[in-house]
């Protein structure tokens, strides 16, 4: 993955998370390395609409397995996580 | 604080004498209700809500409603009948199949499992589960749907987003009209609807919002399950329903308390909750309850994070600050 290519998916993944747990106002204070969970940005439900994106938007499977905060809590963590998907 | 393997033993009839002071003080003195209606499932948390209200009301103001429903299991009604006759109070028995369908539980609800097995039929049996236990690894909480199929083969997938809503929606219903019809009954009576839901359900979100979650006192909700399990014995309450596994009896297929919701056992469950509530550190609690340091981590997480997820499950509807 190249450095423009994370910068890509980076504001991809911040579009989407702005516009589906901010409805558009305050995603900006948070940071790329702040974890979902902890900010209180996205509950259980908000794990399964965040699943569903990646799934559809980067056409990958998120296996069962996948399902833990290294991969999925914070903006950091799923472009990593993204890149070992070979996205 | 000193951690051990009795730090949520109780005083059971001590415990039982306060909590029957304030019950009686909260329906007769502040709501000036007479008696008591509340759901009996044959479930040792109904059980023990009802065993204290014969206490407080006398078995001939108690009314114990019994609601199966399609994917009921007989051994509900049989078992609230047995506590029925121990504590020697009315029953009735409430349909609530024709009001689901009617609202269109069952299909609304196949239909959405449909749209993760498609040859899916009534003839099969589903659940929902949480697939992991959540000392072994640091997961989110999300659902698999299982099924056995009528040749009795099992499957199992994990619930996108709008199945998983949609199920969830459709099943609450179940809870819903629960509450409702015990409100016809207690409006009826003039008397007041007594909630089952222990802390365990509580403060994790574990009940449906106006659903099972609604009722006018929750006389166990400050107890731990495993505390509940100590006030049925207290109360004498019939063995064949303290022995019994927690279910949850909402799905077709036979599914604990456990697998679906909580994801660990009552005992290490109740006791990580408590040892985090204390400021008990997870080395401590992992060696009261032979787990690793980084289990009870896990646990502590795992309980915290549900706690603040569902807290506005237990929210009143929020008004504009003026």
């Amino acid at each position: 993955m190249t450095t423009t290519d994370t910068a890509t998916i980076r504001n991809k993944l911040r579009q989407f998370i702005a516009e589906t747990f901010f409805i558009g106002e305050g995603s900006d204070d948070l940071a790329d390395a702040d974890s979902f969970m902890e900010n209180g940005v996205i509950d259980s439900t908000g794990i399964l609409e965040l699943t569903s994106f990646l799934e559809e938007r980067f056409e990958i499977t998120v296996e069962d397995d996948d399902m833990i905060p290294d991969n999925l809590d914070s903006i950091d963590n799923l472009v990593r996580y993204l890149g070992s998907k070979a996205v | 604080m000193d951690f051990n393997e009795n730090s949520l033993r109780i005083d059971a009839e001590k415990e039982i004498e306060r909590i029957c002071k304030q019950m009686r003080k909260q329906v007769v003195n502040d709501f000036h209700k007479r008696g008591a209606v509340i759901g009996i499932s044959g479930g040792i948390d109904s059980s023990v809500v009802a065993a204290l209200c014969a206490k407080v009301f006398g078995p001939k103001r108690v009314l114990g409603v019994m609601m199966p429903e399609t994917d009921s299991s007989p051994e509900s009604e049989k078992l609230a009948r047995i506590l029925a006759d121990e504590y020697g109070f009315e029953t009735l028995v409430e349909s609530i199949s024709g009001g689901l369908t009617g609202l269109g539980c069952y299909q609304r609800r196949d239909e959405a499992i449909k749209s993760v097995f498609p040859d899916f039929n009534s003839n099969w049996k589903a659940k929902i589960t949480i697939p992991t236990s959540i000392l072994d690894k640091d997961t989110f909480n999300f659902f698999q749907l299982n099924v056995i199929t009528d040749s009795g083969e099992r499957r199992a997938k994990r619930l996108p987003l709008e199945a998983y809503l949609q199920v969830v929606a459709a099943s609450n219903l179940k809870q819903r009209l629960r509450m409702t019809t015990l409100y016809y009954h207690a409006e009826k009576l003039n008397w007041a609807v007594i909630g089952t839901g222990n802390k365990d359900e509580h403060m994790q979100g574990f009940f449906v919002k106006y659903g099972d979650g609604g009722a006018d006192i929750k006389p166990i909700a400050h107890l731990f399950k495993i505390q509940v399990f100590q006030l049925a014995e207290q109360l004498g309450v019939p063995a064949e329903i303290r022995e019994r596994t927690p279910t949850t009896d909402t799905y077709s297929d036979e599914q604990t308390q456990e697998e679906f919701f909580f994801g660990l056992d009552f005992y290490r469950m109740d006791m990580l909750w408590y040892a985090m509530e204390n400021g008990v550190p997870p080395e401590k609690a992992a060696e009261v309850l032979d787990i690793t340091p980084e289990q009870a981590k896990r646990g502590y997480t795992n309980i915290q994070r549900k706690i603040v997820a569902t807290e506005y499950l237990r929210m009143p509807p929020v008004e504009v600050e003026i």
